[in-house]
C-alpha cells in the first residue's frame, strides 16, 4: 500500500530547487573551507547559512555566483551548472555584498543606471524600474547625492537596490545588516520580507540570530565547512534545545549549581553565566527564588541557543 | 571546476560598459582633466622647444620645437595611458572594489580588462590630440592635415602600454610599487626612445637596445607623419606595437584573474 505524499512535500518536488550543490568542495591550500556540503534551497523560499566566522559561508555565496572555484562536486543554480554557465546565471541573480562596493564617481541614481548598463540594460529600458527602486530603497530625496554623502544604512539600502536592477529571480546578500543600527536593520528587513512575497528567492548569510529567525524559512548552521543541520529556525529549536533557558547572571555557588544540575535536562557554565536548559522552569524558578546578588532571566530557547549548541561557545578569532 | 588563469580571454562588446563608465566618471572632472591635457603640453613645449631650441638649433634637419613636439605627442600618451593603467585601475580594482562589483554581473575579468585597456589607450589618445593641438598654433606641425595619422598610431601605441600597466597593478600591494616601473622603464623610454634627442646619437649598442622599446617604434612612426616625411618600416613598427598590446592584454587577463579570483 502507497500513502499519497503530503501536500508540502509534494509542493516541493514539483519545482525544482533554486540552487542544487551535491558533494561540494572548497579547499584553500589544506584548509578545507568547503568540506563536501550538499543542500537544496527551494524556489520562492528564505534560505539563510548561519554560522561562525570562518564556517565557509560567504565562499559558498561566492560559488553560487561563479565568482569562487570549487575543488569537488556538483553545483547549478537556476538550472545552469557551475562554472561553466556562471555567466547567465549572473545574468539572472543579484548579489548585496559583505562590504558595499557603490561607485564613489556617481550619483544614487547614476549607480543604478550604471549597474544595468553592466547587464546589457539601456537607460531607456531600465528609467522606470530605476525609478521604482529608489521609492524601495527610500532613495528617491537622494537620487542626486553622491553616494560619499550617505549614510552607512542609506549605502546598504542603495546596494540592496543595485542589487535588483536587472529584475533578479534570487537575490545573494551576504550579512545584509551587519554594523547598521537597529532602525536601518528594521527597514532592511520590511524590504526583504516584501521581496520574498514577491516570489523572489533569497539567500542569505548572517551571525544575527535574530534576523535569521525572523527572514529565514529554512537554514543551515555551518562549521569548519561543514553543515551541521538544516530546518526551519522552528525545527533546529525542537530538535537541539530544550523549550525553556533559565539564565542566571552572577556567582553561582557549586551548590546550587548542583541542585540545578539534578533538576533541569542540561546546565552549562559559561564566564560568568549559568546557563540552565528545561521543559518545567516553574520549580527551578520557585528554587531560585529572588537570590541577592544574582540576575535570574527566564526566555524562551532560541535560535542563539542552537547556535552555540552547535559550533560551542569558544572564540573564534 | 577550477579556472585556469591562463585561459584564452574572449573579447566581447560588453567591455564598451566598462569604458562607458570610466568615460562618464572623466566627463564629470573634465576641467582638471583639460588644464592637465593642455596645461603640460604647453610648458614642454615653450620652455623646452622654444627655450632649448634657441640653443639647439635644427636636429635632425628638423627645427628643435617639430622634433620634440612629434616626440611629446607619443611620450605624453605614453605617460597618460601608464598613470591610467597603474593609479587609477587600482583604485577601481582594490580600494574602491569597482571590479568586484561589476564580477558580480554577467561581466567577466576578460571584459573588465579589455575595456580599461581601450579607455586607458583613449586617454593617452586625449593627451595626444592636445599636444598636436599646441604644436599646431606653435607651427610645428609641418605634415599638416597628414598629422592626423599619427593619432590612430597613438591609439596602438596606448592600447601597447596599457597592458603592461594593468600587469603591473595586478601584481602591486600599494601605490607606491609603481615608482619602480616609472623610474625602470617608463623614464628610460622617455629619455631614450627618441623624445628628445634622435636614436642615432646613442652609441651603436643602445642603438639596439632601444629597439626592444615599444616607444621607439612609435616615434619612428608618428614623428614623420607629424613632420610630413615618408614613413620607413611601418608594417615592422606597427607589428611590434601590436605584439605588446596583445601579450601584454592576455598576461594583464591572468594576472588580475590571479588575483581576482579565489
Amino acid at each position: 500500500m502507497t500513502l499519497p505524499d503530503p501536500p508540502a512535500a509534494h509542493h516541493h518536488s514539483a519545482i525544482p530547487p533554486v540552487v542544487r550543490a551535491r558533494g561540494l568542495v572548497k579547499c584553500f591550500g589544506a584548509l578545507r573551507a568547503v568540506d563536501a556540503v550538499d543542500f537544496d534551497i527551494p524556489a520562492g523560499h528564505c534560505f539563510g547559512f548561519l554560522g561562525p566566522n570562518g564556517a565557509g559561508k560567504t565562499t559558498t555565496l561566492k560559488m553560487l555566483m561563479g565568482l569562487a572555484d570549487f575543488d569537488a562536486g556538483e553545483l547549478s543554480v537556476l538550472g545552469h551548472e557551475l562554472p561553466a554557465e556562471a555567466r547567465a546565471i549572473r545574468a539572472r541573480v543579484g548579489l548585496v555584498p559583505q562590504g558595499d562596493n557603490l561607485d564613489p564617481d556617481f550619483t544614487v541614481r547614476e549607480n543604478l543606471f550604471m549597474y544595468a548598463r553592466f547587464f546589457g540594460l539601456s537607460r531607456a529600458q531600465v528609467a522606470e524600474r530605476v525609478d521604482a527602486l529608489l521609492d524601495f530603497a527610500n532613495l528617491t530625496h537622494k537620487a542626486e547625492a553622491r553616494v560619499d554623502q550617505l549614510s552607512g544604512g542609506m549605502q546598504r539600502r542603495l546596494t540592496i537596490a543595485r542589487a535588483l536592477v536587472n529584475d533578479p529571480e534570487v537575490v545573494i546578500l551576504d550579512e545584509p545588516t551587519s554594523g547598521l543600527d537597529p532602525q536601518v536593520r528594521h527597514v532592511i528587513w520590511g524590504r526583504l520580507a516584501e521581496l520574498r512575497a514577491r516570489g523572489v528567492t533569497l539567500v542569505l548569510t548572517t551571525h544575527y540570530m535574530e534576523e535569521a529567525e525572523r527572514l529565514c524559512d529554512e537554514l543551515v548552521v555551518m562549521d569548519h565547512g561543514r553543515i551541521l543541520d538544516q530546518g526551519s529556525p522552528g525545527q533546529l529549536i525542537q530538535r537541539h534545545v530544550e523549550p525553556d533557558v533559565i539564565e542566571l547572571r552572577g556567582t553561582v555557588s557549586d551548590g546550587v549549581f548542583a541542585t540545578l544540575t539534578s533538576m533541569a535536562l542540561r546546565v552549562e557554565r559559561h564566564g560568568t553565566a549559568v546557563y540552565v536548559y528545561t521543559r518545567a522552569p516553574g520549580p527551578i524558578l520557585d528554587f531560585l527564588g529572588q537570590p541577592d546578588g544574582l540576575t535570574v532571566i527566564h526566555r524562551r530557547a532560541g535560535l542563539e541557543d542552537v547556535f552555540l549548541h552547535l559550533t560551542g561557545r569558544e572564540l573564534r578569532e | 571546476m577550477k579556472r585556469s588563469i591562463w585561459q584564452l580571454p574572449r573579447a566581447r562588446m560588453a567591455a564598451f560598459s566598462v569604458f562607458a563608465r570610466n568615460f562618464l566618471v572623466w566627463r564629470k572632472l573634465i576641467g582638471p582633466a583639460i588644464v592637465l591635457n593642455f596645461g603640460e603640453p604647453v610648458i614642454y613645449l615653450l620652455g623646452l622647444g622654444i627655450g632649448l631650441g634657441a640653443l639647439v638649433g635644427d636636429i635632425g634637419g628638423l627645427p628643435y620645437l617639430v622634433f620634440l613636439a612629434s616626440g611629446i605627442v607619443a611620450s605624453s600618451a605614453m605617460i597618460s595611458v601608464s598613470f591610467e593603467g597603474m593609479y587609477s585601475v587600482y583604485t577601481r580594482m582594490v580600494p574602491q572594489k569597482t571590479f568586484d562589483a561589476i564580477m558580480a554581473t554577467p561581466l567577466d575579468i576578460d571584459d573588465i580588462i579589455l575595456g580599461e585597456t581601450i579607455w586607458a589607450a583613449f586617454k593617452g589618445l586625449l593627451s595626444a590630440v592636445a599636444i598636436l593641438i599646441v604644436a599646431a598654433l606653435l607651427d610645428a606641425v609641418p605634415g599638416g592635415w597628414m598629422a592626423l595619422w599619427a593619432l590612430p598610431v597613438v591609439f596602438l601605441l596606448g592600447l601597447a602600454f596599457a597592458g603592461p600597466a594593468i600587469v603591473m597593478t595586478a601584481i602591486a600591494d600599494n601605490y607606491d610599487f609603481f615608482n619602480y616601473y616609472f623610474v625602470l622603464v617608463v623614464t628610460p623610454m622617455f629619455m631614450l626612445s627618441g623624445v628628445f634627442f634622435p636614436i642615432e646619437t646613442l652609441p651603436d649598442w643602445m642603438q639596439t637596445a632601444v629597439l626592444v622599446l615599444p616607444l621607439t617604434h612609435a616615434i619612428e612612426v608618428i614623428r614623420p607623419l607629424i613632420v610630413g616625411e615618408p614613413v620607413e618600416h611601418l608594417l615592422a613598427h606597427l607589428g611590434v606595437l601590436v605584439g605588446f598590446a596583445v601579450v601584454a592584454y592576455y598576461l594583464a587577463v591572468a594576472l588580475v584573474r590571479r588575483r581576482l579570483w579565489n
